[in-house]
């Protein structure tokens, strides 16, 4: 066999292992989607949307626990973004020589990658304990815990991204440093930033664990934030596990909205991306 | 130390010769030095930019002349680690002082980048940034500022129709002109360029040559430059810089034809560097 042959042979296995690699991969995802669309579908109607989640063989929907999640989700959000941003411009613009800026990313990726249920019972010992009982607030605040160290690290690399020669050009215009931050690098910046705000949003929107040691769950329509609040992961989590046919198909279609909200989360936040590497 | 040794800097400015006249002194560095931490990329540089002149900063690469440029403005301290000693006067004033405004000094002292450094905003937005910064003008006095800018900058014709279009749309050489209307429009008094026209191509790096050579009538302008041709056409005083020494500065065609130095000699002839 000649070298050149052989050197062919090679190529054929690594490509054939890699290609089979990706398609073991897919294979699941697919399956998995498949079963969510097939078993979700059945049980998705207007009724999802605008009934409250029923007892137990009676018609009901999803809108309690939906709204639950947008409540929770939209706080979060507005809890953690502002902090996740401004502690990312710190690592970025102000601090990125300074030591203090290597622990803070050490420790905020470890924030990144800690099981979610530890952050569910931290706040349950800080904010459900002294309150004396499950709150929307407690999981909103639970839910911004997660957004934050997403937002940090995202606001840094995409302001790290930003050409040190711009920022050079603003202070050479005589621009002080805040403003220079403002107007050049957030806007250079800005498809980056609210990327990272996006894969925030998907993160939490499917975040269980951290609701269940927190805002609980709820049978009915509740936008009080001092009370336990429904949310689609719990009702998922209560509705799936219940031996009642109608609930589990309920579970099903919510599990559908879900990945369907993060889907589409993910493609805007890639839309994104690749318009910030076209400018 | 700093203000001891403002007292014995000269009070009034040096003169510098240039052909036919003695010209006052803009700027002027006295013993200046530059760390990069411990390591020294300047060494006790001793020099006048004359007011209204071009003088270009010429030498090998690392020789220390971006080095200098960084010092005027002051830019080197957005970065730890990096000190100057020495003087360095504008209008006899020290500027290494530190309660000298960095703002201010950064609204006299503008500069140009070697790669064009248009922000992401439209071209309008790009030349109201730094008006912005200092003054508080109506809609109808910043179009007029801009197109001010524009029209000396030799820009003005080919964006008029498109003021608010994005200045990353433009070409290399537009861009480049659309940073040098940016920082005229600032009312600088010194330009600082540096490498202005090395990422750009012959035609764009003419017109930002005649643009130099129109805007000497206002501003002191001190260039940096790989290319000796450009030195020698758009200089009237060139200096020449060596491993964070200058080796010896006076009128260009001096240097070019009769230079004092065995090192600038056998730089302009192309034996090394």
């Amino acid at each position: 066999m000649s070298h050149y042959s052989k050197r062919l042979l090679k190529n054929r296995i690594w490509l054939g292992l890699s290609v089979g690699a990706a398609m073991f991969g897919l294979a699941w995802l697919v399956l998995i989607l498949a079963a969510l669309v097939g078993k979700g579908l059945a049980g998705l109607s207007l009724d999802v949307f605008t009934e409250m989640t029923p007892p137990p063989g009676s018609d009901g929907g999803l809108l309690n626990a939906i709204a639950g999640s947008l409540i929770m989700t939209v706080l979060g959000v507005i809890f953690g973004t502002p902090i996740g941003i401004l502690a990312g411009t710190y690592m970025a613009e102000y601090g990125r020589y300074d030591r203090i800026t290597a622990y803070v990313r050490f420790i905020n990726d470890i924030l990144l990658s800690a099981p979610s249920i530890i952050i569910g019972l931290f706040i349950y010992e800080i904010m459900v304990v002294p309150m004396g009982h499950f709150s929307g607030l407690a999981g909103a605040v639970a839910l911004a815990v997660i957004v934050v160290p997403v937002v940090v690290r995202t606001t840094e690399d995409m302001l790290l991204f930003v050409p040190g020669k711009l920022r050079e050009a603003a202070t050479a215009l005589g621009a002080p440093r805040w403003f220079m931050i403002s107007r050049v690098a957030y806007r250079a910046a800005r498809a980056g930033i609210i990327t990272g705000i996006l894969l925030a949003i998907a993160r939490i929107s499917g975040e269980t664990a951290p609701l269940l040691f927190t805002a609980l769950n709820n049978q009915f329509w509740s936008t009080n934030l001092n009370a336990p609040m429904p949310s689609l992961p719990a009702v998922i989590y209560q509705f799936a596990l219940s031996p009642y046919a109608d609930w589990q198909r309920l579970a099903w279609t919510g599990a559908l909205i879900i990945t369907f909200t993060v889907l589409t989360l993910s493609v805007v936040a890639r839309v994104l991306t690749a318009k910030r590497s076209h400018e | 130390m700093n203000s001891i040794a403002i007292q014995v800097a000269p009070a009034e400015p040096a003169s510098v010769p240039v052909e036919g006249a003695n010209v006052p002194a803009k700027m002027s560095l006295h013993d200046l030095s530059f760390y990069y931490g411990e390591t020294r990329a300047l060494h006790d540089v001793t020099l006048s930019f004359a007011a209204r002149r071009v003088t270009a900063l010429i030498g090998p690469s690392g020789c220390g002349k971006s080095t200098l440029l960084r010092v005027l403005n002051r830019i080197y301290e957005l970065y730890p680690n990096q000190r100057a000693e020495g003087q360095v006067l504008l209008d006899g004033v020290s500027v290494l002082r530190p309660e000298q405004d960095l703002h201010l000094l950064r609204a006299k002292v503008g500069m140009v980048f070697q790669k064009p450094t248009p922000f992401p905003m439209s071209i309008y937005e790009n030349i109201a940034f730094g008006v912005r910064l200092y003054e508080r003008v109506s809609r109808s006095q910043m179009d007029q500022i801009v197109e001010l800018s524009l029209t000396r900058a030799a820009l003005w014709g080919e964006v008029k129709d498109r003021l608010h279009a994005s200045a990353l749309g433009l070409s290399g050489g537009q861009q480049q002109r659309l940073c040098i209307a940016r920082t005229i429009a600032v009312k600088p008094e010194v330009i600082l360029l540096d490498e202005p026209t090395a990422a750009l191509d012959p035609i764009s790096t003419a017109k930002i040559e005649d643009l130099i050579d129109e805007l000497k009538q206002d501003f002191t302008i001190v260039i940096v430059t790989h290319n000796m041709q450009q030195a020698a056409r758009a200089a009237d005083i060139t200096a020449f810089f060596y491993l964070g020494n200058m080796v010896e500065a006076g009128p260009t065609n001096m240097m070019f034809t009769n230079p004092k130095d065995r090192r600038t000699l056998d730089y302009i002839t192309g034996r090394f560097g």
